[in-house]
């Protein structure tokens, strides 16, 4: 695998345009994706393609039509008519308001789009109407090519049970369960008993971890039943379920497979998908630790079968559910490009969206079976827009007041369709890119993933990298160790973020002495003329004192040119760097080690908040006088929060379950959220009376709102 | 008067002093020299006593009296003080200034009332109920008086108010700001009128005081009845939470007169003046944080009136381009938007230093850096009330950009205005008169003054907002800007009145005047910018303006519509 690195002089080149983050992220993205096939600029292909998807899958697919000389046309809704994919496109159509059924999902308004453009064919990306097979009719009847599989095949692999049904006549193994729709409640907890549990009950029409439950007990079953059967009416418009076996601690490993429309077909490797929240996928690596060369042959081989009984054409990917000696089941085909696909381009160095357009214009796929390598190692994180602290995440908003993307790393892709200034909000999904690191070895991806999770600034939404970094530093994935429970084992308690030992507290306490030192320095330093002359403090040693968490740290500091030593509790730690006031980030050497920290915020009053391994953490730092008097401050009562509870994100309310003068018993369902098509279920902390409702069903609330208060 | 009152006091004093030195021969000359001079009010009984006490030395008897004064008002006052959350006015005084800068005058001032009981020892201590002296804050010189609660609940004696006034007149004459420190009970009511005189002489320099030295003041405890008048005569109010109250009278005379109930907190807090009245600037949660803040306050402050705006060492690049603002303004014009958001990108290091926060939100001001050098920002918030102007916004912007132009600080205005507030809140409360503060203010600025319409710049409140015609020296306007008499819809109505097609008309308006275009052929904004070169334009402007020198016509002073 080659190294792709942006020379600096390019790079500052691009930054002094007139949209230069804008440029230099798009020639960035040119520049750091390198393909193995080259391509054929001879070969015919459309003049013009639309792309009816949104954010960075749109901004990929535009991408590799620029590269074909292919006439992009992006579609949006009225609140993304400043996004990213619509200044690149060359042409973009506003196809309705925010909410995505009135917009991405507005079939009349993309083919409206698709005749005053003139587009021939059409990118769907992935959800929204990648798999909709009417709107796949809908553009065959008009003459237009879909760029994906047949509607014969996205029919059958959507349908989870007759894929099911497909894959086991075509020798594919599969799960034991149910093959049928369930209708009621009751019907399920019957199933389900058969069955044995635990069960997973999923939409049938599903996809993305929406709609699918996990039950253990008759309970359980008739819960998940409500909340799927909801979810998946919201967010498919299809309520039937399905429910089967569901395999405890199983790896979720997924095989790429790309055919044309003459009957070949490919696979190209596995990736690795195990590492999910509430079955979304957090992070993914290509290839897979646990697969051994022949395991990986017959999980590829089936996938093409599969493939090929459905005469499947263009890009896929077969999803199995692999258990600890090795077995694989069929979990289901998803006919789309997927979202985690560029892993998959970094080993294999196939442009994954090139050859859908080449098959979806007719051609023959150019590779063989045997000419589909596996080059070294990637990894993808997906930075979302979420509290990892809240379930491992639940969605925030807002707006991305300062974003650098750690493009300055080599070996570093970022695919993301926002940029510095971009609105995270309700209506879309709270991904804010998916970042690539690649390497000869796993190792080498896995610490180039380090450097740019620590290198990537993101401010103005709560986002998950330290969940990201904690992830990929996990002595258990390292070594490869992983299920789909990987999260909930790992943490049982729920993420805490970084836990700190005792050299690098004392690191991250003297990092925050130097820093505040380093202000109080600048400070004193005014320049000009002065009527008044200024005399400046003449001191070079400071004694402070740093409160983190609950401790309390005496330090002494002295400073050195640009090295400071810190004696924090006696123990000294020696900072040294540029500490640039104005930069987000903090390029420190600690004690020999380098380290790139980030400058979260600072006041007046010495609280900084810095990014050190992946969590922030909030320090205050004073000086020893300071932190003498502040004990005569008085503690400031916090809110009482038992009895009131919060809408924890940005959202719908869907049900509100209770009235006042109810009384709750501790975990009763209180009122349902939904927030990024994710229906939650908040429930009482305590037993209490029900005193007032703030809020009522189809109402938007904020992060932090009063929903209900109890007695 | 207070003059004279003082000078037959001391007369007094001295004769007393000599009566001691004839009854104790013993005593060396010295001493009674220094008892006349520093304790003018010793009479013979309380000589006596101290005779008592044994021989001490004058160095000893300084010693004890500066040890004296370093305690106030003794230990378990000190330790009453604190248990209220409250630092000890030297505390305070430590915390604000450097280490070790603190030069203090008047420790041996003692108040100088006999009446009810107060001659006698223990109703006296050195330095009074007020700790006042010079010092500096990041090595730059500031005047600092601390009111001591300890010692009389920090009530306001003639000698206390002497003290203060003399560090006021020496910060006038060396031209340094003065930080009030305000932690009273009121007036010393033992003294009665005396005190009375001795506000009288604060409000006096105070006013004297205004537009030659900033003046700021701190409530960190109580401050109540005609003592309120200091700190609404000084530029900025700053108030703790919790512990500082602000009222002409308390609870219990409102009850009384009014016959409503009502606690100090929701009268006089820091909330109240803060949200509500607007007599507060800022509110911090303790004596710390409103300490630490007051230092990173001071350095945006010129030490003066004969002072440039102040420049601190930058590490944001000047010619720093942000292009996440050519995306700021939404396409649809009645749809809200941040001036915060802008105001960050803009300025060094996003570093913004916000007066009046949580007060007339529909007007953003503070201080931030351009380049460095300290500059007053103003600008419509969009987000609240569409930004429009009223009452409190007019009011709250025209102070600010009196104390920019007072004090040499340029100001950057942001434009998104729709108008002034109707209605008849609006016009009963004076709209006329109080919207006119702020067009005199930005009128008579003779300071840099660098406008940027970033959207609606609408009827007269397009004029009042540093417009090209009030001498804007630099006037921008972005893509999204629309300078017009009116929004679209009313305009089609009145210049249509009765036609048909109204919404044609309404589409021709909007492309004939929603634009920056009328107002740029006429050279009324000098340029149309994009967004994201705009810090650059800016600084590069400052660095010009730097010599700007204009000045108004000899008046005895302007009568700005009160």
């Amino acid at each position: 695998m080659a190294a792709h690195r942006l020379s600096p002089s390019l790079n500052r080149l691009l930054f002094t345009g007139k949209y230069a983050a804008f440029q230099s992220r798009w020639c960035a993205l040119h520049s750091n994706v390198k393909y193995s096939t080259t391509y054929n600029p001879n070969e015919k292909t459309f003049d013009k393609i639309l792309i009816a998807n949104r954010g960075e899958i749109a901004c990929r697919v535009i991408k590799t039509c620029k590269k074909m000389g292919i006439q992009s046309v992006a579609v949006h809704s009225d609140v993304d008519s400043t996004a990213v994919h619509v200044k690149m496109a060359d042409e973009a159509v506003c196809v309705g308001p925010a909410p995505t059924n009135k917009s991405y999902l507005n079939v009349e308004a993309i083919m409206d789009a698709i005749r005053t453009t003139g587009a021939q064919a059409v990118h769907p990306g992935y959800g929204f109407l990648s798999e909709n097979k009417e709107f796949a009719k809908r553009l065959a009847a008009e003459g237009v090519t879909f760029i994906g599989p047949d509607t014969h095949a996205i029919h059958a692999m959507g349908d989870k049970i007759e894929s099911k049904l497909i894959a086991k006549a075509a020798k594919v193994n599969t799960i034991p369960g149910f093959d049928g729709v369930v209708k009621t409640a009751e019907e399920a907890v019957k199933i389900s008993q058969e069955i044995g549990y635990p069960v997973m009950i999923k939409a049938s029409a599903g996809g993305g971890g929406k709609g699918m439950r996990i039950a253990w007990n008759d309970e359980e079953t008739r819960e998940g039943f409500r909340f799927s059967s909801q979810e998946a009416a919201s967010s498919f418009g299809d309520d039937r379920l399905l429910i089967e076996k569901y395999i405890d601690n199983p790896r979720h490993i997924e095989i790429q497979v790309l055919a044309d429309k003459h009957g070949n077909a490919l696979w190209l490797n596995e990736r690795e998908c195990s590492i999910q929240r509430r079955n979304q996928k957090v992070v993914e690596e290509a290839p897979s630790t646990f697969l051994d060369t022949d395991t990986r042959r017959a999980m590829g081989e089936q996938a093409v079968q599969l493939a090929k009984a459905v005469q499947y054409s263009s890009a896929g990917t077969v999803e199995f559910l692999v258990d600890s000696k090795k077995n694989f089941y069929f979990l289901e085909m998803n006919t789309r490009l997927q979202v985690e696909h560029p892993i998959t381009e970094c080993i294999t160095g196939l442009d994954l969206v090139e050859q859908m357009i080449r098959v979806a214009k007719g051609y023959q796929l150019q590779h063989k079976q045997e000419d589909i390598p596996i080059n070294g190692w990637a990894i993808e994180s997906r930075v979302y827009a979420e509290d990892p602290y809240k379930s491992f995440g639940l969605p925030s908003i807002g707006r991305l007041s300062q974003y650098q993307e750690p493009l300055n790393l080599s070996n570093v892709r970022v695919d993301s369709g926002i940029q510095e200034g971009s609105d995270i909000s309700i209506y879309y999904d709270p991904m804010i890119s998916k970042l690539v690191t690649y390497g000869a070895t796993r190792a080498e991806a896995l610490s180039r993933m380090e450097d740019a999770l620590d290198n990537y600034v993101i401010r103005g939404v709560t986002h998950n990298i330290p969940l990201l970094r904690e992830i990929i530093t996990h002595p258990r994935f390292i070594s490869g160790d992983i299920s789909t429970n990987f999260l909930p084992e790992v943490y049982p308690d729920g993420f805490k973020g970084h836990q700190l030992e005792v050299n690098t507290r004392r690191e991250l306490l003297a990092s925050a002495a130097a820093l505040y030192i380093t202000a109080q320095l600048r400070s004193q330093n005014v320049l000009g003329n002065l009527r008044v002359s200024s005399t400046p403090v003449k001191c070079n040693r400071w004694e402070l004192c740093g409160e983190l968490g609950d401790g309390l740290h005496s330090m002494e500091v002295t400073k050195s040119g640009n090295v400071y030593t810190v004696e924090v509790d006696g123990e000294k730690v020696e900072v040294s760097g540029q500490f640039n006031l104005a930069s987000p980030l903090l390029p420190l050497t600690i004690n020999g080690t380098d380290r790139m920290l980030q400058c979260l915020s600072r006041d007046a009053s010495g609280k900084i908040v810095l990014q050190y391994l992946g969590t922030s953490f909030k320090l205050r730092i004073l000086s020893k006088l300071a932190a003498e008097l502040n004990s005569y401050m008085p503690e400031k009562v916090p809110e009482d929060t038992s009895s009131i509870l919060r809408s924890p994100m940005p959202g719908t309310v869907v049900a509100v379950s209770v009235k006042p003068g109810d009384t709750v018993a501790e975990g009763q369902e209180i009122c349902v959220i939904e927030a990024m098509k994710m229906q939650n279920s908040l429930t009482a902390v305590k037993q209490a009376k029900v005193k007032h409702i703030h809020c009522k069903p189809g109402e938007t609330v904020g992060e932090g709102d009063l929903l209900v208060e109890l007695e | 008067m207070m003059a004279a009152f003082s000078v037959a006091r001391s007369s007094c004093g001295l004769l007393a002093g000599l009566r001691l030195t004839s009854f104790r021969s013993l005593a060396p000359v010295k001493y009674a020299a220094v008892a006349a001079v520093a304790v003018p009010q010793t009479n013979l009984v309380r000589d006596c006593r101290r005779y008592s006490v044994g021989h001490l030395s004058v160095k000893e008897r300084i010693d004890k009296k500066r040890k004296a004064a370093l305690v106030g008002g003794g230990q378990h006052r000190i330790d009453a003080q604190h248990k209220r959350g409250k630092l000890t006015a030297r505390e305070r005084v430590e915390l604000l200034l450097d280490p070790d800068s603190f030069v203090e005058s008047d420790m041996f001032v003692e108040h100088r009332c006999s009446d009810f009981g107060m001659e006698q020892d223990r109703n006296k201590f050195p330095g009074d109920s007020v700790v006042t002296g010079r010092g500096r804050i990041n090595g730059r010189l500031v005047y600092v008086f601390s009111q001591d609660f300890t010692v009389f609940g920090g009530s306001l004696s003639g000698a206390h108010a002497q003290k203060i006034c003399k560090i006021m007149d020496q910060a006038m004459t060396v031209g340094a700001p003065v930080i009030g420190l305000n932690d009273s009970g009121g007036a010393r009511i033992q003294e009665g009128v005396e005190s009375l005189a001795g506000y009288a002489d604060i409000f006096l320099r105070n006013v004297l005081a205004s537009g030659v030295v900033p003046q700021i003041s701190l409530i960190m405890g109580p401050c109540a009845g005609g003592a309120v008048y200091s700190p609404a005569l000084t530029d900025f109010t700053f108030m703790v939470k919790d512990t500082s109250y602000l009222f002409i009278t308390g609870p219990d005379v409102v009850k009384s007169v009014t016959n409503e109930d009502v606690t100090q907190e929701e009268l006089g807090g820091a909330k109240t003046h803060t949200t509500v009245s607007g007599v507060a600037h800022h509110a911090f949660e303790n004596d710390i944080e409103a300490l630490l803040n007051m230092r990173e306050f001071f350095n945006f402050l010129p030490l003066s009136n004969q002072d440039p705006s102040p420049i601190r060492e930058c590490h944001d690049p000047s010619d720093r381009l942000v292009p996440s603002l050519d995306g700021i303004v939404p396409f649809e014009t009645t749809k809200a938007y941040d001036m915060l958001d802008i105001i960050h990108t803009i300025v060094d290091e996003r570093d913004f230093f916000e007066i009046m926060p949580n007060y007339a939100k529909n007007i953003v001001v503070g201080f931030a850096r351009m380049n460095g050098r300290t500059v007053g920002i103003v600008g419509n918030q969009p987000k609240v009330a569409s930004g429009c102007l009223d009452i409190n916004s007019s009011v709250k912007g025209a102070r600010f950009v009196r104390f920019c132009d007072a004090f040499n600080i340029p100001i950057i205005t942001f434009v998104d205005v729709p108008g002034f507030l109707p209605g008849t809140a609006q016009e009963y409360g004076g709209i006329i008169r109080h919207g006119a503060k702020l067009l005199y203010a930005f009128a008579e600025a003779t300071v840099p003054k660098i406008t940027v319409i970033t959207r609606k710049a609408y009827g007269g409140a397009y004029d009042v907002m540093s417009s090209k015609h009030l001498r804007g020296d630099v006037n921008y306007a972005w893509p999204s800007a629309e300078v017009a008499v009116m929004g679209a819809k009313g305009a089609v109505q009145i210049i249509f009145r009765g036609k048909e097609n109204q919404a044609e008309a309404e589409a021709e308006y909007v492309k004939k005047f929603a634009n920056p275009f009328p107002a740029a052929v006429r050279g009324f904004v000098d340029d149309i910018i994009e967004p994201s070169t705009t810090r650059k334009k800016i600084c590069r402007d400052l660095e010009v303006l730097a010599s700007k020198k204009q000045v108004n016509p000899w008046k005895k002073h302007a009568n700005i519509p009160l």
